[in-house]
């Protein structure tokens, strides 16, 4: 092999990752166009385009551009970032069934909100909501970590996340118990369920701006994901700060979940699924996959929340009910394909 | 010429101290051996001489106090082999190789300068695995993933490399060559310390052996004197069979004592 048939390997696989992230694009282009029309009116991908640019008519522009346009926002960002929350959370513990919500992160970072409703601290609309999930959501996975160590097994995390995703829940219906207000409950058990209808500008900027400072810190540690594949000891020993990285981490997943569970309660299972979707097509190398899984992510959340205005029900489905029902059954699916893993990972 | 010393070291795991006032200094272009006892602080002391884990004491290494060294630039100066070649992800072998040069700055794989690829290819030729370069490590046999392990070590092209037991779970046929390979490269000017738990391969292969018992320097010199029969005796408790062989030094530890 010379440097040449070096370089042409290295091309060959470039190029197919390369189409494989245009492909996945432009799923998400089409999403997001689907993603406008669909609703009470429905509008074809031509007049949503043309009342996106300000064509068409008044009562199009207004559905298109101020109903829809902050939801489909908030799908393909949250979305996003829960893939690449996922991605990141796997590269860093080196194992495929790490993420955000087997980690109880949303459930901790949904007690921070909910705490703040229920005590009447804050509008539903303030930054108070995000920061208080925010807060929450770092001290779940700072505590799993914790607990977990440093070359923690598979089952250990399960362990541990399910402590303190049943915690965080528990903690949740406390608040909801204790609080004399029946409407408030009322409103939280909904938030809970995870939705994004009726949501506005006011939303996205309430939620976009973490979203898009977790995500530029998880995209920033990208190549050390790559070197933690020979483990913490060996990718130490090629420079990489694995203390700090790990901080990063978590820094980015709490900003990320905490922003988007403040404005759309618990939508779960997507930072599990996507990075799996992209293995095969992407390859494994955890840095190459943060970007495809974001994309999947958004496709996931997208086509989710175009599934619950189009399934025909008398009451509404909430989106984070159904990525949660297709999303159980495939963690079910990647614990058989991990059986031996799990059964010898206890150490 | 002495490239790594350390002086009055000492370390610990949590509460437990494991390292005890360790001195020594050790040459380029030595293949050296650090044996010992299980538990007696083998690894512990690599790691510490690689600035992995917090120690007490100095380390210099050519010339400058590691502590005063940036991680990037430890990381150029010290090649480190952990035991058991993890590999986490299922990486084609090339891509792992390759990960050798993220000390100098590339940390992507797939763009790579012309002098870091060939830092690549040399360290894979070196051992022999340019044909499975395109193969996945979690599908090569132990032996195929052991050499991947020493090739990435190789591409870091370090004056130093720290193996932990590189030859443990080869068979013996691997076992000599990897302990070959590291004696050539040392033959080239690089310092490579090697844990082992085999007496035969440091006595046959090394210039240098350091004998760790309980966290302390037991002995330390040529092979013949550090693994001399009252080393043996007191450190591992064993009596050995000692003979020459094709003008080379044999040791195989017989009985127990």
């Amino acid at each position: 092999m010379s440097v040449q048939d070096f370089a042409l390997a290295a091309e060959v696989a470039a190029r197919r990752r390369w189409s494989a992230t245009a492909a996945l694009l432009a799923l998400v282009v089409l999403l997001l166009v689907i993603s406008l029309g669909v609703g009470p009116v429905r509008l074809s991908p031509l007049a949503v385009i043309e009342a996106l640019f300000g064509g068409g008519s008044d009562v199009a522009q207004v559905i298109v551009r101020e109903i829809r346009l902050p939801r489909t926002i908030l799908a393909f960002a949250i979305g996003g970032i829960l893939g690449l929350s996922g991605a990141a959370l796997q590269g860093l513990l080196r194992n495929p069934l790490a993420s955000p919500s087997l980690f109880g992160a949303p459930q901790s970072a949904a007690f921070g909100a909910v705490l703040v409703i229920a005590l009447g601290l804050a509008d539903v609309r303030s930054y108070a909501l995000p920061v208080a999930a925010i807060i929450a959501a770092f001290g779940s996975v700072f505590a799993l970590l914790a607990i977990a160590g440093r070359n923690a097994g598979l089952l250990i995390l399960i362990l541990a996340g399910l402590a303190i995703s049943s915690f965080a829940g528990a903690a949740t219906a406390l608040v909801m118990n204790l609080s004399s207000n029946p409407f408030v409950v009322l409103e939280i058990a909904f938030w809970l369920l995870g939705s994004l209808e009726d949501r506005s500008f006011q939303h996205v900027a309430l939620a976009l701006p973490f979203i898009v400072a977790g995500a530029a810190i998880l995209l920033s540690q990208a190549s050390a994901f790559r070197a933690l594949t020979l483990g913490e000891e060996a990718a130490q020993s090629l420079g990489v700060d694995v203390g700090r990285l790990r901080l990063f981490v978590i820094t980015g997943v709490a900003l990320g979940v905490g922003g988007a569970v403040a404005v759309t309660g618990s939508i779960g299972f997507i930072g599990l699924v996507a990075p799996h979707l992209m293995r095969p097509l992407i390859g494994h190398d955890p840095a190459r996959l943060l970007v495809p899984s974001a994309f999947t992510g958004s496709a996931l959340l997208l086509a989710a929340d175009i599934a619950v205005r189009i399934i025909p029900s008398t009451s509404d489905i909430k989106v984070g009910v159904l990525t949660s029902i297709i999303g159980v059954p495939f963690f079910l699916y990647l614990i058989m394909r991990e059986r031996r893993a799990l059964g010898g990972g206890v150490a | 010429m002495t490239l790594l010393t350390a002086s009055g070291l000492h370390a610990s795991l949590g509460h437990r101290e494991v390292l005890h006032d360790i001195s020594l200094s050790l040459a380029s272009g030595h293949l050296v051996a650090l044996v010992g006892p299980n538990g007696a602080g083998k690894t512990t002391l690599l790691r510490a001489l690689a600035g992995l884990i917090p120690s007490d004491g100095e380390i210099r290494i050519g010339g400058d106090a590691l502590g005063s060294l940036p991680l990037r630039e430890r990381a150029k100066r010290f090649a480190y082999l952990p035991q058991g070649h993890m590999v986490h992800w299922p990486l084609p072998a090339r891509d792992i190789v390759a990960l050798g040069r993220y000390p100098h700055g590339a940390t992507d794989p797939a763009r790579l300068s012309p002098r870091d690829v060939e830092a690549v290819l040399r360290a894979m030729q070196a051992v022999d695995v340019v044909e499975f370069g395109d193969r996945r490590v979690t599908e090569l046999s132990g032996g195929e993933r052991s050499r991947v392990a020493l090739a990435r070590v190789l591409a870091v092209e370090a004056p130093v490399i720290l193996a932990d037991e590189p030859t443990a779970s080869l068979d013996p046929r691997h076992q000599i060559d990897v302990m070959q390979k590291l004696r050539s490269v040392a033959d080239t000017g690089v310092l490579v310390l090697v844990v082992t738990h085999d007496l035969g391969l440091a006595a046959r292969f090394a210039d240098h052996v350091l004998v760790l018992s309980d966290g302390r320097l037991a002995a330390q010199g040529a092979p013949a004197e550090a693994l001399s029969e009252a080393v043996l005796a007191s450190v591992f408790r064993v009596s050995a069979y000692r003979a020459e062989f094709r003008r080379e030094a044999v040791i195989v530890p017989w009985a127990g004592l």
